[in-house]
């Protein structure tokens, strides 16, 4: 089975999460799509080190997703902060430093 | 039916043992709740289940038809698919977790092709339980959320919180057994533990190699109870508490999936932990000419259980419990007789030994249900990071230095 | 069709799927369960590249600790459902069609470019491999990862703890 099939979805799946990071106004809803970005590529890492008969590619898959994970923790923990401060999850409505 | 066989011989022979597998899962389910009734009953000093057959054994028959008729509730309000969801996630992640399990050695024929006795063998066999276990906390999340209601939604955050707490400390305490079996397959981990130390000591984790896994089987089966929300770590889901918990809202058919959830995970949990710590499917008696009479042990236990059910049946109280019981108990005869058949005799010995410590873990997952009092809900948190999780962690590092220290 | 194919198929059309459902659906708990469908059929994906380690890992971290704490967040803060505004007339008639087109051509030069690749039938177990790369080789970032997630530990703590005025 050619590696350009797995390759392909790892695109489409990156270009979904972009339109989902582009379009959607929910924080929580931007931060999953940053999730479904880094699986994308998680993807294509795998699909490469298969290709190429190394495992480097799933070691670098490990540390992506334990970053992850860490980034999920911290930026999770800021949208509390702003939830709590601002009263509302719309990226639409922070934007005090605009006017 | 053999054509369709010896096209796809593996295809047939998984589904069929899928469909026994399935169909023993859910009725060893069902008499899981009278198992449980009953014992908590005499620990309490009372009959339990009495009346609806002989011994209360229809009982869960009456129960499931119950569930069955009755009223299905749906709140207002309610996110109607994650509410369905989240008790079909709960059932499926929890039965399919047996898949896993292996049974036993020996191999055996269905329609000509042998085939051991498990659905599947993997390489990582341990390490995807753990991965269904995981998964299993979205149902109890996505149920108190779905419920629209307080009660539900604060049980729901306090079991999912604990279930992913005491994941750490449940995982990390097999590590020891992991580092000593040097595999993450299950049937390999059993027959690492063969052999008998001082020849009749069985090698099973908790007793022997560099480290006895005390320690370790100590952390996993208290992360366990924890894990499945039994007392006495059962805070969130207790009546007196919340309310109920996350499945207040549920009534009827979805409620008993929970609760069938439950069991199904109590099951896999004690099933691993006599994978991991007791040796599975091996006998404790030594496998030696001296002690060739222990192959005969599942035929006698078979045979007396049988005989006391004949002996006890035809003087009970009711007219079908005369009939039923002394039934029952000559189909158990029966079996036993089997049993003492030479080829019949080698592949139930591996189920037998499983069974039995399994059945013994289960007693004592009732048994603690019955005698302990539930912790508070900071207890429990601090239970399970302050205490479960750096026990677990010294257990690891214990393992790995007298496994360093005993290969010199 | 060999049955690699056909599998392959499958999910890759529930990960497509999910991803499709994470931008469509309004309420953030459906993108929630959309994304871990997504994570679940890329696990499976990992099973068929011959990284079984990785695909339990997956499921065991990702779609079992990160979405769990995605949901957590999404129950604490009772994220309602999302208010409707209308896509501006040019996003709607030419953005998506052409955003269509795009992913297209995207998808082309990637399939173009990476055909000489192909999958090998399975190697040996990767568990070990993977052991002995991650404890030999790359044993430094493994100990600053650990040092990661305590900074993150102690990162989420201090910022989501609630003052005491």
């Amino acid at each position: 089975m050619p590696i350009s099939y797995f390759l392909v979805l790892s695109a489409v799946l990156f270009g979904l999460g972009v339109v989902a990071f582009v379009f959607k106004r929910n924080i929580i809803t931007i931060f999953m799509s940053i999730e479904l970005m880094l699986n994308a590529v998680n993807l294509a890492f795998v699909a490469f080190a298969r290709a190429h008969n190394q495992l480097e590619g799933q070691i670098f898959v490990f540390f992506v997703i334990v970053v992850a994970a860490a980034e999920a923790a911290v930026g999770l923990a800021i949208v509390i902060l702003i939830a709590r401060h601002r009263g509302t999850l719309n990226v639409e409505r922070v934007d005090t430093l605009k006017h | 039916m053999n054509a369709l066989a010896a096209a796809h011989p593996i295809l047939v022979v998984a589904l069929i043992k899928i469909i026994v597998l399935l169909f023993l899962m859910m009725t060893s389910l069902a008499y899981m709740t009278w198992f449980e009734r009953k014992v908590v009953a005499h620990i309490q000093a009372r009959w339990g289940p009495y009346r609806v057959g002989p011994h209360g054994l229809l009982q869960p028959l009456a129960d499931g038809l119950k569930f069955l008729f009755k009223e299905d509730v749906t709140p207002a309000g309610a996110d109607r698919f994650v509410y369905v969801l989240a008790p079909f996630l709960t059932l499926s992640l929890a039965i399919t977790s047996i898949a896993l399990i292996p049974f036993g050695p020996k191999e055996i024929k269905i329609f000509g092709a042998s085939t051991p006795l498990a659905i599947t063998n993997l390489n990582l066999g341990l390490l995807f339980l753990f991965a269904i276990t995981s998964m299993g906390v979205y149902g109890v999340a996505l149920a108190g959320w779905s419920s629209n209601s307080k009660y539900p939604l604060l049980g729901s955050l306090r079991s999912s919180a604990q279930m992913v707490s005491y994941e750490l400390s449940m995982t990390l305490s097999v590590v020891g057994v992991l580092l000593m079996a040097g595999s993450l397959n299950l049937s390999e981990i059993i027959t690492a533990q063969q052999g008998f130390a001082w020849g009749f000591l069985p090698r099973w984790n908790i007793l022997a190699g560099p480290l006895p896994q005390i320690l370790g089987f100590f952390c996993f089966f208290v992360s366990a109870i924890a894990e499945t929300n039994r007392l006495p770590f059962d805070l969130p889901e207790a009546e007196g508490e919340l309310g109920g918990g996350f499945h207040t809202e549920y009534s009827s058919f979805k409620f008993a999936m929970f609760f069938m959830g439950e069991y199904a995970s109590m099951i896999t949990v004690s099933c691993l932990a006599t994978i991991l710590f007791f040796g599975g499917w091996l006998s404790p008696f030594p496998q030696t000419r001296a002690f060739g009479w222990a192959h005969y042990i599942p035929a006698a236990f078979f045979g007396l259980a049988g005989v006391a059910l004949i002996v006890h049946g035809v003087r009970y109280l009711t007219m079908f419990g005369r009939v039923a019981l002394p039934a029952i108990g000559l189909a158990l005869c029966g079996l036993a007789f089997l049993l003492t058949r030479h080829g019949l005799n080698e592949i139930a010995q591996g189920p037998f030994w499983f069974l039995l410590k399994v059945l013994i873990f289960l007693f004592i997952y009732v048994w603690v249900r019955g005698t302990l009092p539930r912790f508070r809900y900071d207890q429990l948190m601090a239970i399970g990071w302050k205490m479960l999780l750096p026990v677990s962690i010294a257990n690891v590092v214990l393992t790995s230095l007298a496994i360093v220290v005993t290969q010199r | 069709m060999s049955a690699e194919t056909a599998v392959f198929l499958v999910l890759a059309a529930v990960a497509v799927a999910g991803a499709v459902s994470l931008i469509l659906q309004r309420h953030p708990i459906h993108s929630a369960l959309s994304l871990i469908a997504v994570m679940v059929s890329i696990a499976g994906m990992y099973l068929l590249l011959g990284a079984p380690f990785m695909a339990a890992v997956q499921i065991i971290v990702y779609a079992g600790a990160v979405m769990v704490l995605f949901v957590f967040v999404i129950m604490l803060l009772n994220a309602g459902q999302e208010e409707r505004t209308n896509l501006s007339r040019m996003a709607h008639y030419i953005g998506v069609p052409l955003g269509v087109v795009f992913l297209a051509e995207v998808a082309l030069w990637v399939a173009r470019g990476s055909t000489q690749f192909t999958v090998q039938p399975s190697a040996a177990s990767s568990t070990r491999g993977l052991a002995e790369l991650l404890f030999k080789d790359y044993v430094f970032p493994f100990e600053l990862t650990s040092f990661l997630i305590l900074i993150a530990i102690l990162g989420a703590i201090v910022l989501a703890r609630r003052e005491e005025s």
